[in-house]
């Protein structure tokens, strides 16, 4: 019998996870994965965080724990706590009832679920979001029934933020259009607005009443400090407006295979935020039913204990500053082997990435010579570097620069 | 975002079986997936994709998010006779009129075993019936194995319908769960599996999956699968899961006997054969809603107002209460 499917043709790799198979198919014992966006330790081991070994041995411990269903919604202490990570403990929104917040798979699963509901919903279906941006985001946009424009964002003249370019594109958004801000650690470029920037921003959108829909995958990972990297989220919430917001635990607890993140909707009153999760619910049960228990347990293990909160934050802040120095390592680095160009950005730039500024070409050369696996568009994860691995990725930078075009 | 691979590898052998072809083969496109829902939703979505203008036939009555799951696909549905409520078994005839109706190369969903919420199956040689006639009018099978190893206590015999359709080289669709037969509701552990023509297109086809489920939620989780893969890796704990099933699949099997026998005992005029005709969680028992309110007001017995009763809620030690609840509101009709 014939297949009903057999015109399907095969789709392409996707081009972020797609660097990690081919850098595991390479035999040699130069190779550095600078790909995907997972942290890595000083040995390029992956890392399980201490406090999170310990909240994991907690729950398995416990006999009186089940594993029956959750709620639509998730576990409600994780929720609760999830809040209160992004919003600050004393948020007027968090404690006049005005968050919905609904436990959902990492930052992908909040990001659709948030859009999904928005399609239904929401009186505007386009979403205006960063170029360029994680290359994720316009494909699950476009799923959930969203048309994607883009607002300029990066400059490759300066390496830097384009912000008149970005007023501009904003200010030319239809009034109630959704816009995707990076909360921190802009993804592919680790270029953040600084908080005057980020004020303007926050004025022209709600003088247009435009929607934010803020991804934070980095709160505490970009700067060390939890507060400081929510402070994009905070002004916005503290003026009283809506918005969405996908929190992400993958990369700040080191908990990727888990899944677990968080879809906040703050609204205007208790009683909207009420409906809205009611809504929220019925996105949910035809696409998954209910989370998935374990990754959201140890969060909520975590964030409940003030022991293990306050590991947490250590574990958190080393994890930043290896990354920042790993930044100040290359940065030096180049500059002693005087390598052309201006290599700043490497160390203005913020999270756990670095948009070089390397062209495809440049890119394709290092691969196949060097053995730097990183996707196409220049992007270097800091977190794949250690100070044994700089060396060679400098040599690999200066051949590039200097005898590719 | 195939998720586990070794997890995946063992659940295709409890599907297709130890020994199967196509998984030597190499013929079948699977994927990890968010349970038995998420397996459904995915598919749904390729079909959506791949198949614009194909609608899926689903039984009636089903699993109530089944319709929710297609519908936000966007596929459009179609239903198709399956319970009947005078015999409160299968309506054979129905289903035989509603599959040769349907136009050629029609989408049906099939509950593979333990039907939801009827608890009413195909005999095997009406699975061979149903299948011959898939056969000439080239329809597409999905099946909806939420219950493998829970219905009868023997995983490979709960199978026997999807075995047959593969006998008949039918190129089918399979979502698995081990929500219930491992207890692992809350974990969301399960897999979406397509069976292809060839090693190619099922390369082919897997990868289409993996660009759904990417913005979805881009990997399924870790946990579960990692328990399901331990378990199922190991030939000693592998053994002592099937003995658990089998615990579990006899206690409610059990329940059912002593439900029927109580509610005999009582002196009930009417027909109780299907508390022990039907099989796996549900009991379809008949009950209309406002027999099911009085349950509820007057006995406060809980459960959904089409009459479905949860056997895994019965115990021995409220089985008596619950017959003589249900005597008392059934016994004027």
């Amino acid at each position: 019998m014939d297949s009903v499917f057999s015109k399907v043709d095969r789709a392409p790799e996707d081009p972020i996870l797609g660097v990690t198979v081919a850098y595991n198919n390479d035999p040699s014992p130069a190779k550095i994965n600078l790909g995907v966006g997972a942290y890595r330790t000083e040995e390029g081991k992956p890392l399980v965080l201490d406090v999170v070994r310990r909240a994991e041995q907690q729950l398995v411990n416990d006999p009186s724990r089940v594993k029956e269903y959750i709620p639509i919604v998730g576990l409600a202490d994780f929720n609760k706590l999830s809040a209160k990570l992004i919003l600050g403990g004393d948020s007027p929104a968090i404690q006049e009832s005005r968050v919905a917040t609904i436990q959902c798979l990492s930052g992908t699963g909040s990001l659709r679920v948030g859009a999904e509901f928005l399609k239904k919903h929401y009186h505007q279906s386009v979403i205006y979001i960063p170029k360029p941006t994680w290359g994720n985001h316009p494909k699950v946009f476009n799923l959930a029934g969203l048309s994607v424009e883009y607002y300029r964002y990066y400059d490759p003249a300066t390496r830097g933020l384009d912000f008149q370019g970005l007023l501009e594109d904003l200010g030319g958004a239809p009034s109630g259009a959704i816009v995707l801000l990076h909360a921190c650690a802009h993804n592919p470029t680790g270029v953040d607005p600084t908080s005057e920037q980020w004020e303007q921003i926050r004025q022209l959108m709600r003088s247009k009443s435009l929607l934010p829909f803020f991804d934070s995958a980095y709160q505490g990972f970009a700067s060390g400090s939890l507060d400081t990297d929510a402070h994009s989220v905070r002004t916005f919430v503290a003026d009283g407006g809506e918005c969405l917001i996908a929190q992400s635990y993958a990369k700040n607890m080191g908990l990727y295979g888990e899944r677990v993140g968080a879809l906040s909707i703050v609204c205007k009153s208790a009683d909207v935020a009420s409906k809205v999760e009611s809504q929220v619910k019925l996105v949910v049960r035809p696409m998954y039913s209910s989370p998935p228990i374990h990754g959201a347990s140890i969060v909520a293990t975590i964030l409940k204990s003030s022991e293990m909160y306050n590991d947490w934050t250590i574990e958190l802040k080393g994890m930043a500053d290896r990354i920042i120095s790993m930044r100040k390592q290359l940065f030096e680095a180049l500059q002693a082997k005087g390598t052309p160009g201006d290599w700043s950005h490497i160390i203005k730039q913020i999270g756990m990435f670095t948009f070089t500024g390397l062209n495809k070409e440049q890119v394709a050369f290092m691969t196949k010579e060097f053995h730097i696996y990183m996707t196409s568009d220049g992007r270097i994860s800091m977190a794949g570097l250690s100070s044994k691995t700089v060396p060679h990725l400098v040599d690999a930078i200066h051949a590039a620069v200097t005898r590719v075009g | 975002m195939g998720g586990s691979v070794k997890m995946v590898e063992e659940t295709l052998k409890l599907a297709y079986g130890d020994d199967s072809e196509f998984i030597k083969d190499k013929r079948i496109a699977a994927v990890q997936a968010l349970s038995g829902t998420g397996a459904c939703r995915l598919f749904a979505d390729f079909q959506k994709r791949f198949c614009p203008s194909s609608q899926i036939y689903i039984p009636v009555p089903t699993w109530s998010n089944h319709h929710n799951i297609w519908r936000d696909a966007d596929v459009p549905q179609k239903t198709y006779h399956y319970y009947h409520p005078e015999t409160k078994g299968l309506n054979f005839s129905g289903l035989m009129d509603d599959v040769k109706n349907a136009p050629e190369g029609s989408f049906f969903l099939l509950h593979a075993c333990a039907h939801n919420p009827t608890g009413v199956d195909p005999t095997d040689e009406q699975w061979r019936e149903i299948s011959q006639l898939f056969k000439a009018k080239k329809h597409f099978a999905f099946f909806d194995m939420a219950y493998q190893g829970f219905a009868s206590g023997d995983p490979a015999r709960d199978a026997k319908s999807i075995r047959i359709f593969l006998e008949d080289g039918h190129h089918i669709g399979i979502s698995q769960s081990y929500a219930k037969n491992m207890g692992l509701y809350g974990q969301r552990v399960g897999c979406l599996s397509v069976l292809c023509a060839d090693e190619k297109q099922a390369v082919t086809v897997k990868s289409q999956l993996q660009q759904l489920a990417r913005p979805m939620y881009s990997n399924p989780p870790l946990h579960g699968a990692q328990i399901v893969s331990t378990i199922l890796g190991d030939p000693e704990l592998k053994s002592l899961w099937l003995k658990e099933v089998k615990i579990m699949a006899d206690r409610i099997i059990g329940m059912r006997t002593t439900l029927r026998e109580s509610l005999e005992k009582l002196g009930s005029p009417l027909s109780w054969e299907h508390v022990t005709k039907q099989i796996g969680m549900f009991w379809y028992s008949g009950l209309t809603p406002e027999q099911v309110d009085r349950l509820t007001s007057e006995y406060h017995i809980y459960m959904t107002r089409n009459g479905r009763i949860s056997m895994a809620g019965v115990t021995t030690g409220n089985v008596g209460y619950l017959a003589n609840a249900i005597h008392e509101v059934t016994k004027s009709s």
